[in-house]
Parts: structure tokens; C-alpha cells; sequence
């Protein structure tokens, strides 16, 4: 599976959490779960959405990590933590705007999602990705995406000023180029200008 | 005797669980080392999904995703994943046990044989053979199942043997026969992604079949359109283009209704009736009332969206119908069936790639289960016992005379009521846990406590087990090898992973060696389970269920092989009725004419609410095993009740809260769900938990009249808001209990 890319579509998700349960049999963490499975609002709704790490192309985690304990391989993925470095501060769960890494309190160290590197670096699938029974974590070629699925494959992502671009895909509506989770980039182009400002707030 | 050692109950839990494993043999860090990787399947559900298990030193220690099987592509649920656990486990049985006066004592393996064969032929020279029953299980391999029905027939000579599968989807099995002659999905999986509409009534794909969605939505990403009848809002109504809340029980003047629509707006495809079906018009005429306008007010589904559902259905080129367990458990389920089959047979979608209806079996060899002599009506080949040229073949295959095969039998909810009444002293139960999957448990208690004599065969102590004299240490599903027949109806290999502990044996040898004790052991030669399948392949040749042509070889090379499978070099069946023919009489497709009738549970004044029950994807069944594998556990805990808000808010009732749930024949106390997802009339129950929180205290034990199947999806009840249980850890202990001081968990997030 050499080429292959990873890809998210949360409208697929079923809730299962096979991927979590899958995540804990990689052999490199083997009993812990490096996964998230949200249930966004049970009560509401049975959407679900699963998120692995995204792999920034510029890391947020290793950006604010103290330590410099966080590395990004020529691959692109981004590893856990490196435990001689890690001083478990948190700082990578606070700033991480996926909400992806986790600090494991009893072994003083982060860590995360790092693709099955186990896996990934002999040719297979990540456990997750293989195991998803909905394929709302798919890793395959990028030609399989564009044959099989009618969404769009995005890896640039707006948080307000930040533009993150990532190894791994969201799918989304076919039109959509970046994904935004700031309201004032859905705002017609005039609206958002200045005046939108000095209007909303003359005194 | 079937009564549960008084004041033992501590011990029994303390010593056999269930307990939760977390961990493999040896711990995380030995289970990586080098390891063996045995391809086989998954032992849980219908869709008997491809599977390699990691085996080091005769233990399964985790498994590895088997790509290449062409189902599942190495896709497993949460179950499939964490199977893998249920084999070292400290609750395992390793030695037959034999009630003692504090629980059960392990006795030799000939001991327990010895006296299991010596109280059936006291009970047989007494009351006769039919008072002693046999239960066997859909989950077993084939071989088992077969091997089972001619040890009950031949070596007991009862005709009361009947299996868990009736629990399961015989409402469908019978439809099918009644309009097509057999009793098999007619398309295979990948047919559902070049569909254009795909209609699924009562079929909760998400938790009970989860890889079919993968199918689902990739038809979904072709183009074709998703339409959901449900009281539930379950997952896969997340991208449903239609959803249908449908009323529990009434599915059938739903399905009536859109016939309705269809003949009203001219979409009926009389070219195709006409060629390939019979009884179009007396089924065109009971239709005739059910204008959509009516329909709404017994369905509670909108009169536009059964026009449109309607309308989706019959102007697609391609469409299909799948249906499940909320299709089939009903006192008229197999109307519920008949009608869905109608729909398609009106639009002619039948015969052709992306076009028909499908039924998704739940048990792991649901399907193969049934086509070979477990089930109390059928003989190998799922040739009928009353047909007497089928039983001359068939005794002729086993060496008897035709005579000496008993007639068709009762079925397992009839079963449980015969020993109730006291016609049936004996029981053997094999692989089957009714105290937690028939309904009304408490009539199942007592019942059980008047046997005089109770037989288990098992590999855990499931809670119906607590009962018996005696428990044969049988095998698990990677402790043995043979066939297995999913869901679509393709033949599959299950391969032996492990040797089954200590003094448990494998089930086949288990009955071999008892036949031989009851002086049939010439009709039960078999060095192997192979011997058993080779037999199996001859008994089933002719028959409808024709197996005669596959061998293990071809299903290993072929990566499964469909039947029917007449000879050798057939290729199999992949995709039923393609040439216009059918298994019927007269070779054609029958149109069957369904009447609307109330549940036998109705709701009234004093029980106002509907009760339905199902399953949660993280569970299996009874629970058995699921309940003592640590991680899946985890992830749905204990059984809760599903309430909308609306129903919540009159009761006073917050999510979380404790609630009594109260139906005709008991009452549960559990915590309240709430949420949106359900109709406000309805609340749902998973039913995979035993003792006082069980969802089967609740049902009733109507049972269709054709296919005996209990109507598990609609009960009346009432609900209020309750105390938490004073003696909570103790329920908590009886439903997944405890871990093992022996076994120390390693939790997990």
C-alpha cells in the first residue's frame, strides 16, 4: 500500500469505535488507544466523528513543545513524543487545533497517532484504516479516492489566522478547497471587511 | 433436576464469571513476538467476516486483518477486533463439571459422558424419545449443526431438536420459501453498491452488520438513494435520503401502503409478473384499503413520505429491499416478509445485479446452521422431514430405515413450553443460552427447574448453565474446523487456530462419543470433522441446499464458494433466480397475500408505551462471550433504556436517571438514555444482558404462526421513574461481573 494517502469522512462514521479498539493492538503502543471517537451530541443526533492525528506539514504540538520533543520525519508523520524529552507539560494538548494528542500521566509522556508507523513503513494499512467497517478512515491510493467517492478530498485547514495544511485528508463537499471553523470566512467578501467591524460595534 | 445450587451463586460467580479480559496470554509485550497467522472468520455475526488469528505456543494471542478476503477486505467491528480474547480466558471451561452441593465439581471427561448418557436412555425408557429435547446453536459450523441433527434423530430418536437460529430469522427463511422455494439471500453484498434505491426495513446495519456499510454508502457515492423505515434513528440513517419512523409492528400496512402507491401510479412491471410469478392479483386486491392516507394513522410514518418512499422504490432501474431481525421478530413477521418480497416482485426487481430483496442474517453460521438438520423441520440439504422422498434419501445416506427418522418437531419457544408443561424431561443444549435470549425469562426459569434432567455443552458457564447437572467443556470456534454459510450464502472455512484446553473437547467428538454410548456409535464413525463434511456433502446432494460440489479445498482456493453447487465443476451459486427460475412447485415466483393482524402484546390503557429491543454493536447475542472480553465492555457497559425526551419529560425522567420499565410479565429497573433518536411512543432495550436488568423479562412469548419466531420487537409496557437498585453491585456482578485476581486488567482508555 506504498503511495497510499489517509483519508477521513466523518459522514461515514458509524460510531462503532473499532477504530479505537483496533488503534490498541498496533504493536508500537500496543494496550492504549491513540484514536478519538466523538459522539457530538448523543442526545441530538447519532453523528459521530473519528480523528486521528493530521500530520501537520508544520506542526502546531512541536511548535509550542519546550522540549523539543516532538519530530515530523521525512515522511511527514508526525511521531509521539520523544520519552527522554518529554516533560509532559501539555502544552501540544492545548495547542494541537485537531484536539489530537494526549499526555499519558502514568508514563510522564505524549503521545499520538503516528500512523501505524509500524505498519505503514513496510506497505500496510494502519490498524485503524484497515479495520474502519464504514471507511470513514480510509487509507488508499489518491486515485481510488477520486474513482470511488464523490466528495473532495481538503488538507488546508482555516482556524482563524492559522492555515494549517496536513498529510491527511478531510472529504468534503465536492466545491470546498480549504475548510474554515471561523465564521467570519463564511461571511460575504464586502461583510467581512472593516465595516463589518465598525458597524457591528459603533457606540 | 435444572435448579441452581442453592447459596452457591457467590462461588459460581467467583469461580466462572463472567469475568472481563483485557489482555492476551502472556501480556502485551509477549503477544508481539513472532507468531503463527491462521486465516478463518470471525466467530461472531452473519457477515462472518475474513480474519487472521495470531497464534503462539496453542494460544490466540491477536489477530491481523486478512486483506484479501473479499467481503470484508480486512475490515472487523470492535467484536471481530477484540475476539481474540475470549481464548485464554480465566472463565473458560477446561473439564466437565457436575453439580456438587456448593456449585459444580470438574469430573473426567468419561464420568460426565457416562452419566449424561445414562440419564438420557433412563428418561427415554420412561417417557418416551420425545421427552428428551435437544437445543443446538446457529454458531456453530456446519458439520456440528449436522452432526447434532442426526445425534438427535438417530442416536436419541426424538423429534423435539430445534435451534437458537429460530430466535434469529426463520420469519424470513419461511417467506422466502413460500415465495421462491429456498430459503438463501438472493444477491450477494456487492450487489447493494449498484443499486439505485435501496430500501432497508428494520435492519439496524450499523450495530448488527457493520462492513455492509462500507457497501451502503459506496452505493451511496455511486448515485443511489438510501431510504430507512425504523422506529429508531440508527446510525446509517445518518445519510438516509428517506426516513420512515416507523411504528414497532407495523411494518406490514408500511410495506402494504407503498404496494398501494405503486399500482395507484401505474409503476407495477406487468411484463415481469407476468413471466416469472403467480398470485399478482389477489395480492393487487388486498391492497386496495391500504391508501397511504390510512396507513399514516396505524404507522405514524407521514402519508407523503409512503408516497414517496413508494414512488423512489418503484421508478428506480435498480432497486433492493434488505430487512432484519425488526423486519422478522413479530407475531406476523412472516407477512412483514411476504409484503417487502411483494414489493419487489410488483417492480420486478428480482434476479439481476442490484436488484432483489435481502435478508442479513445475525448468527455466525445463521445461515448453515439451519440448511443441514438442527432446525426441527428440515433434514440435510434443507430438504423438509415431512417429505418422504427426502427422508427415504437421507436415511438411506445414514444407514437406517426411513421409519426410524422421527417427524418434525417442536421448535425452541415451543420447546421451553412442553417442558413447562412436563411433556419434555430431558433437555441437551448445546451452544444456546435461552434463559437470556428466549423471552419472558422468568417462564424460562421455571421451566428449566422441572427438568429432570438438564445437559449443557458450552465452553463458558453461560448463565442457562447454572442450571444443569451436568456441563461437556465443548469447544470455541477456533478450537475446532469446518464450514460455515454467510449471510450472502457463501460457503466458508472456519480453520483451526488452537487445541481446546485441558479436558474440553470439541463439540463434534463430544456428540460422536455420547451417540456411541447410547449404542449408535456405527452411525457415527467419524475420525474428523472432514469425514462429517464429506458426509454432508452426499446427504445434501439433490436437495435444495446443495453442497455436493464443494469441497474444503475449493472453498479455501475460491475464497468461498455460493450454493446451491450441484457438482464439482459448478461454479456455484453466486446470485439467485438470474434465469427465471425458481425453487417453487411450479417453478415461478409466488405473490403471497398479507393480512394486517395487532402484536400479541398489545398496548392499552395500563401499558401504553412499545418496548422494542435489539442490539448494540459492541455486544453479541446472550452475551456469553462478549460480556467477558474486557475492552467491549467497555464500551457499552450495561444495558440502558433508550427514551425521547418528550416521554422523558412527562415521567420527569433525566438522562441518567433510574426508570422501571414494567410489561405483563415482569419489570427491570436500568438507566434512562435520552435522546432524540427514537419515536416518543417507543422505548428501546439491548437485549444481551441476563439476571434482573435482562430485556427478555419483558417480552412475551407469541410466536408467529408459520415460522415460531417470538415477537421480540414490539411488547406493551409502562415506565416511571425508580430508585437506583439498593443491591446494584450485585446485578453489575451477575451481567459482566467481576476480573480475575489471576488475570490482572490493564485498562484501557
Amino acid at each position: 500500500m506504498f503511495g497510499s494517502e489517509f483519508y477521513i469522512d466523518p459522514s461515514r462514521c458509524i460510531g462503532c469505535r473499532s477504530c479505537l479498539t483496533a488503534c490498541a493492538e498496533c504493536d508500537t503502543h500496543r494496550g492504549v488507544s491513540m484514536i478519538h471517537v466523538d459522539f457530538l451530541d448523543r442526545p441530538n443526533t447519532i453523528a459521530t466523528v473519528p480523528m486521528v492525528c493530521m500530520h501537520c506539514d508544520e506542526p502546531t504540538c512541536a511548535m509550542v513543545c519546550p522540549a523539543d520533543a516532538i519530530k515530523k520525519g521525512e515522511d511527514g508523520v508526525v511521531r509521539s513524543a520523544l520519552k527522554p524529552r518529554c516533560v509532559a507539560c501539555s502544552n501540544c494538548v492545548l495547542a494541537c487545533p485537531f484536539g489530537v494528542p494526549l499526555v499519558e500521566v502514568d508514563l510522564e509522556l505524549m503521545m499520538k497517532c503516528d500512523m501505524c508507523y509500524d505498519r505503514t513503513s513496510v506497505g500496510l494499512k494502519p490498524m485503524c484504516a484497515s479495520v474502519c467497517p464504514s471507511q470513514a478512515l480510509a487509507y488508499v491510493p489518491p486515485e481510488t479516492i477520486a474513482r470511488d467517492r464523490r466528495g473532495k478530498p481538503v488538507n488546508e485547514f482555516r482556524f482563524g489566522n492559522q492555515t494549517v495544511r496536513t498529510k491527511v485528508f478531510m472529504m468534503a463537499p465536492a466545491e470546498r478547497e480549504t475548510i474554515s471553523v471561523d465564521v467570519s470566512d463564511y461571511i460575504r467578501e464586502e461583510d467581512n471587511a472593516q465595516q463589518f467591524f465598525e458597524q457591528a460595534f459603533v457606540d | 433436576m435444572g435448579k441452581e445450587p442453592t447459596g452457591a451463586g457467590e462461588t459460581i460467580y467467583r469461580r466462572y464469571g463472567p469475568h472481563v479480559q483485557y489482555t492476551p496470554p502472556g501480556g502485551w509485550a509477549k503477544s508481539a513476538g513472532p507468531a503463527k497467522l491462521v486465516k478463518t472468520h470471525c466467530c461472531f455475526c452473519g457477515q462472518q467476516c475474513g480474519i487472521q488469528l495470531k497464534v503462539q505456543d496453542n494460544q490466540v494471542v491477536g489477530f491481523e486483518p486478512w486483506y484479501e478476503f473479499p467481503y470484508n477486505k480486512g475490515m472487523l467491528c470492535p467484536k471481530g477486533v477484540k475476539r481474540y480474547l475470549q481464548g485464554v480466558h480465566p472463565d473458560r471451561l477446561t473439564h466437565p463439571l457436575m453439580r456438587a452441593a456448593e456449585g459444580f465439581q470438574p469430573v473426567s471427561y468419561d464420568e460426565a459422558l457416562d452419566f449424561t448418557a445414562r440419564r438420557l436412555l433412563e428418561i427415554r425408557e420412561k417417557y418416551g424419545p420425545d421427552a428428551v429435547a435437544v437445543y443446538g446453536g446457529a454458531s456453530m459450523v456446519t458439520e456440528k449443526a449436522y452432526v447434532l441433527g442426526k445425534f438427535a434423530r438417530i442416536a436419541i430418536g426424538t423429534k423435539n431438536i430445534d435451534y437458537n437460529g429460530r430466535l434469529c430469522m426463520v420469519s424470513a427463511g419461511v417467506a422466502y420459501k413460500l415465495a421462491f422455494g429456498i430459503d438463501r439471500a438472493p444477491n450477494p453484498w456487492a450487489d447493494v453498491t449498484k443499486t439505485e434505491v435501496l430500501l432497508v426495513v428494520g435492519a439496524n446495519i450499523a450495530d448488527c452488520a457493520p462492513i455492509a456499510t462500507s457497501y451502503i454508502w459506496q452505493m451511496r457515492e455511486n448515485g443511489g438513494k438510501l431510504i430507512v423505515a425504523d422506529p429508531r434513528l440508527t446510525p446509517i440513517t445518518r445519510n438516509a435520503d428517506l426516513y420512515l419512523p416507523v411504528r414497532p409492528g407495523t411494518d406490514l400496512v408500511l410495506l402494504m401502503a407503498m404496494l398501494h402507491v405503486i399500482i395507484r401510479e401505474k409503476l407495477v412491471d406487468h411484463e415481469f409478473i407476468e413471466a416469472t410469478t403467480t398470485g399478482w392479483e389477489a395480492v393487487r386486491d388486498s391492497v386496495e384499503n391500504w391508501d397511504p392516507r390510512r396507513a399514516a394513522e396505524v404507522t405514524g410514518v407521514p402519508p407523503d413520505n409512503i408516497e414517496k418512499a413508494a414512488l423512489m422504490f418503484a421508478s428506480a432501474g435498480r432497486a433492493m429491499a434488505i430487512h432484519a431481525r425488526g423486519l422478522e421478530h413479530h407475531s406476523k413477521g412472516v407477512e412483514n416478509c411476504l409484503a417487502l418480497i411483494n414489493l419487489c416482485l410488483a417492480t420486478g426487481n428480482l434476479g439481476g445485479e442490484g436488484r432483489g430483496c435481502f435478508m442479513i442474517t445475525g448468527q455466525g453460521n445463521g445461515q448453515g446452521g439451519r440448511e443441514h438438520g438442527q432446525k426441527c423441520d428440515q433434514l440435510p440439504g434443507a430438504r423438509s422431514i415431512s417429505d418422504p422422498e427426502a427422508r427415504r434419501y437421507v436415511a438411506g445416506v445414514w444407514g437406517v430405515r426411513e421409519e426410524e427418522l422421527p417427524g418434525p418437531g417442536l421448535t425452541a419457544v415451543e420447546i421451553m413450553e412442553a417442558i413447562h408443561r412436563g411433556e419434555i424431561k430431558a433437555l441437551l443444549s448445546m451452544c444456546f443460552n435461552p434463559l437470556v435470549s428466549l423471552p419472558d425469562a422468568t417462564f424460562t426459569r421455571e421451566a428449566l427447574e422441572r427438568l429432570e434432567f438438564f445437559g449443557v455443552i458450552d465452553f463458558f458457564l453461560s448463565e442457562t448453565a447454572h442450571l444443569a447437572d451436568v456441563v461437556i467443556a465443548g469447544s470455541l470456534q477456533e478450537e475446532d474446523e469446518g464450514v460455515v454459510c454467510s449471510t450472502e450464502g457463501r460457503v466458508q472455512k472456519i480453520n483451526k487456530a488452537v487445541d481446546p484446553p485441558g479436558e474440553a473437547k470439541s463439540d463434534a467428538r463430544v456428540i460422536c462419543d455420547l451417540a456411541a454410548r447410547l449404542g449408535k456409535g456405527q452411525c457415527f464413525p467419524y475420525a474428523s470433522t472432514r469425514e462429517i463434511f464429506e458426509e454432508l456433502r452426499i446427504a445434501s446432494k439433490g436437495g435444495i441446499a446443495d453442497y455436493y460440489g464443494i469441497t474444503w479445498e475449493r472453498v479455501e482456493n475460491e475464497m468461498g464458494v455460493f450454493w446451491p453447487c450441484p457438482a464439482l465443476d459448478h461454479p456455484g451459486t453466486l446470485r439467485l433466480f438470474e434465469d427465471g427460475h425458481f425453487w417453487t412447485h411450479d417453478g415461478k415466483a409466488h405473490f403471497v397475500v398479507t393480512e394486517n393482524r395487532p402484536s400479541g402484546d398489545p398496548i392499552d390503557t395500563d401499558f401504553p408505551i412499545y418496548l422494542t429491543t435489539g442490539r448494540v454493536v459492541s455486544q453479541f447475542l446472550s452475551g456469553t462471550q462478549t460480556r467477558r472480553i474486557g475492552p467491549l465492555v467497555d464500551l457499552y457497559p450495561e444495558p440502558r433504556c433508550e427514551i425521547h425526551p418528550r416521554l422523558a419529560t412527562r415521567f420527569r425522567i433525566n438522562d441518567g436517571d433510574w426508570m422501571k420499565v414494567t410489561t405483563r410479565r415482569s419489570e427491570v429497573v436500568l438507566q434512562a438514555m435520552v435522546v432524540r433518536t427514537i419515536r416518543p411512543d417507543t422505548v428501546f432495550i439491548p437485549y444481551h444482558w441476563p439476571g434482573r436488568r435482562s430485556a427478555n423479562r419483558l417480552t412475551h412469548r407469541t410466536i408467529d404462526p408459520r415460522s415460531k419466531i417470538p415477537e421480540f420487537k414490539v411488547s406493551a409496557c409502562r415506565i416511571e421513574k425508580a430508585a437506583q437498585p439498593a443491591d446494584l453491585s450485585a446485578i453489575r456482578r451477575e451481567e459482566t461481573g467481576l476480573t480475575s485476581p489471576d488475570f490482572p486488567i490493564v485498562p484501557q482508555r
